[in-house]
């Protein structure tokens, strides 16, 4: 630690006013921020700063994606191998699906970042650290066999009209990851939908084999085409189904959200109510629904399927887009989840009802805020004229 | 001659088009903008028959702004346009019948285009009918050019095509992984296409941002 503060503190000077990479000093800058908590303090006002500021924040939310993350890659492998009919060790599966998740990744961060710095450098700001978490949560909710070139499209776009122009870090509508998303799944939607993309069908570096036009549905896409769910539940609660990347194990995602509830990073009011808005429409579609297999589908079934652990865990508590009012976030979370089953059911072009429930509910958080926030004061300025 | 022509009718004709621009600096009938231009055919069909309306309807009220009583204006200025627009509205289905199909009620609605009503309230109720149809025939281009540009984009990002004709629908260009962007045929593109030209030209002359 102390070597790595010397010499950050010995090439500091390049990057100054006058030094050699002055050009680069918001990338510097980023770095060195990322890696040490800047020592200044605000020069006006009184402010009371909290110990751990937004750097830590998100990489508190990358180390919780890392369980999704690593189950995700060694599902990616257990598929192709599983579905290509051919034995596999656990380190081959393992290698397999790091190797083609890993590319995916780095398009992520570098298209992602790339935009930012650059913008950063342009209106000479520092570097927004927002991307971190976005950057890791693109790759995760993509189906494998998703082309790069897509990938740094849809990312490229959702970095500049998503965030940038509201005016970067903080200051989003939409939730960054899901707009990549929801570019990909309008954009190019025989890539992101239907049932040969979710399982990868090249041989990488040696591993798996080539195999031409691979099917594999998912849980959910069973259910929209009426053909009966193949996954067993315990399946679809270890992940060992076909799927985004790092959607389909329930447990997996369970120690990450663990992780943001213990440290505080997420609300558990917003979980919480996701999960519960999600099973409260499910049960109504299963006694007054329509008689379709997804209506159908039991509320365990459903909350255990698809994106919607995903999503409930790491975008609805998105603290930047999600409601900020406490009791907010009981209505917001509550909407979500029952949004999501509506879709879900109701609209057959779109079995997974998740990306676009919480985009649709990212728009009316800022409303949902206000008329907590009016309605307080109401309350207690009624409280104030009845005291009198 | 050189009255018609004299620096300030160049100029009535000529901002329009650019540093005037009744869609991107105005922000004026934006709805049509994203309704016909997935493809490019229509947009053209579109800005030219919103050239010609409001050139001529500028030029007719502009004659007859002597005469209109002050109180009924917007109703006289109704009826000329629309039975401009049932006109233009008839050429098309007998010469051009698919265009005219494909813009289906975006031609009747051209009546309610902001830009029309704008231009007829705001330059022909005040000038003379040469200077009238100059204005017109300028704001109906500056509108034609950013239906054209953005009907470019998309017909050519969105399905491959130009006019019709096939640009990167080949089979090798499959063969290496492209694929057409289905949102670019959806209308929320086009509004972020016009945003992208709004900022181009906002970012290339300063006096247009807003403090």
């Amino acid at each position: 630690m102390k070597a790595l503060r010397n010499y950050l503190d010995k090439i500091k000077p390049n990057f100054e006013e006058g030094g050699k990479y002055h050009a680069l000093r918001s990338v510097f800058d980023g770095f060195e921020t990322f890696l040490f908590v800047p020592n200044t303090t605000s020069k006006t006002g009184t402010h009371i700063h909290d110990a751990i500021d937004s750097k830590r924040i998100m990489s508190l939310v990358v180390i919780a994606l890392i369980p999704a993350l690593l189950f995700g890659m060694y599902n990616v492998g257990y598929q192709h191998y599983t579905h290509a009919g051919i034995e596999g060790s656990f380190i081959e599966m393992f290698g397999y699906g790091f190797l083609a998740v890993l590319p995916k990744i780095i398009v992520s961060y570098v298209v992602g970042l790339g935009i930012e710095f650059v913008v950063a450098q342009w209106k000479k700001e520092e570097i927004q650290e927002g991307f971190l978490v976005s950057g890791m949560l693109i790759p995760m909710i993509v189906p494998v066999d998703c082309p790069l070139w897509m990938l740094a499209v849809a990312t490229a776009f959702s970095v500049i009209f998503a965030k940038e122009v509201f005016g970067g870090t903080g200051m989003n509508i939409f939730n960054p990851a899901l707009i990549t998303r929801a570019f990909l799944f309008f954009a190019y939607p025989t890539k992101m939908s239907g049932d040969t993309v979710w399982v990868a069908s090249n041989s990488i570096f040696g591993l798996g084999k080539d195999i031409d036009a691979l099917t594999a549905a998912t849980p959910l896409g069973q259910a929209a085409t009426e053909t009966p769910i193949s996954a067993s539940l315990s399946d679809m609660i270890f992940g060992f189904i076909p799927g985004s990347i790092g959607e389909t194990s329930v447990i997996a995602i369970a120690i990450g959200a663990v992780i943001l509830l213990w440290t505080g990073v997420a609300s558990w009011k917003t979980m919480i109510s996701v999960f519960v808005g999600g099973a409260l429409m499910a049960w109504i579609f299963n006694v007054a629904g329509p008689d379709t297999a997804m209506a159908n589908m039991p509320w365990y079934m459903h909350l255990c399927a698809g994106g919607f652990c995903f999503g409930a865990v790491f975008m609805a508590t998105d603290p930047v887009t999600s409601s900020r009012t406490e009791n907010g976030k009981f209505i917001y979370g509550l909407l979500i989840g029952m949004m999501a089953i509506i879709i879900r059911v109701l609209n057959p072009g779109y079995p997974e009802g998740m990306m676009l429930a919480i985009l649709l509910m990212n728009i009316f958080a800022p409303l949902i805020d206000y008329v907590i926030v009016e309605n307080n004061i109401s309350r207690r300025a009624k409280r104030a004229m009845s005291n009198k | 001659m050189g009255k018609l022509f004299s620096a300030k009718n160049k100029e009535v004709f000529s901002t329009p088009l650019n540093m005037n621009n009744p869609v991107t600096v105005q922000v004026l009938g934006i709805c049509s903008a994203l309704a016909v231009t997935s493809k490019l055919e229509p947009a053209i069909v579109m800005g030219l028959s919103v050239t010609i309306i409001t050139a001529f309807s500028n030029v007719v009220i502009s004659l007859l702004r002597k005469t209109i009583p002050n109180r009924i204006r917007i109703i006289v200025q109704l009826v000329v346009v629309a039975a401009l627009v049932t006109i233009v509205s008839e050429l098309l289905k007998a010469f051009a019948y698919d265009v005219s199909v494909q813009l289906s009620v975006y031609v009747g609605l051209i009546i309610t285009n902001c830009i029309l009503m704008g231009r007829l309230e705001a330059f022909a109720m005040a000038n003379g009918p040469w200077e009238s149809c100059l204005d017109g025939i300028g704001n109906g281009l500056g509108y034609a050019k950013i239906l054209i540009i953005v009907a470019f984009f998309r017909e050519l990002l969105g399905s491959g095509t130009l006019l019709g004709f096939n640009i990167l629908n080949y089979q090798w260009l499959k063969d290496a992984g492209y694929v057409n962007n289905g949102m670019m045929l959806m209308p929320p593109m086009a509004l972020i296409i016009v945003a992208c030209l709004i900022w181009y030209q906002r970012a290339k002359h300063k006096e247009l941002q807003e403090k």
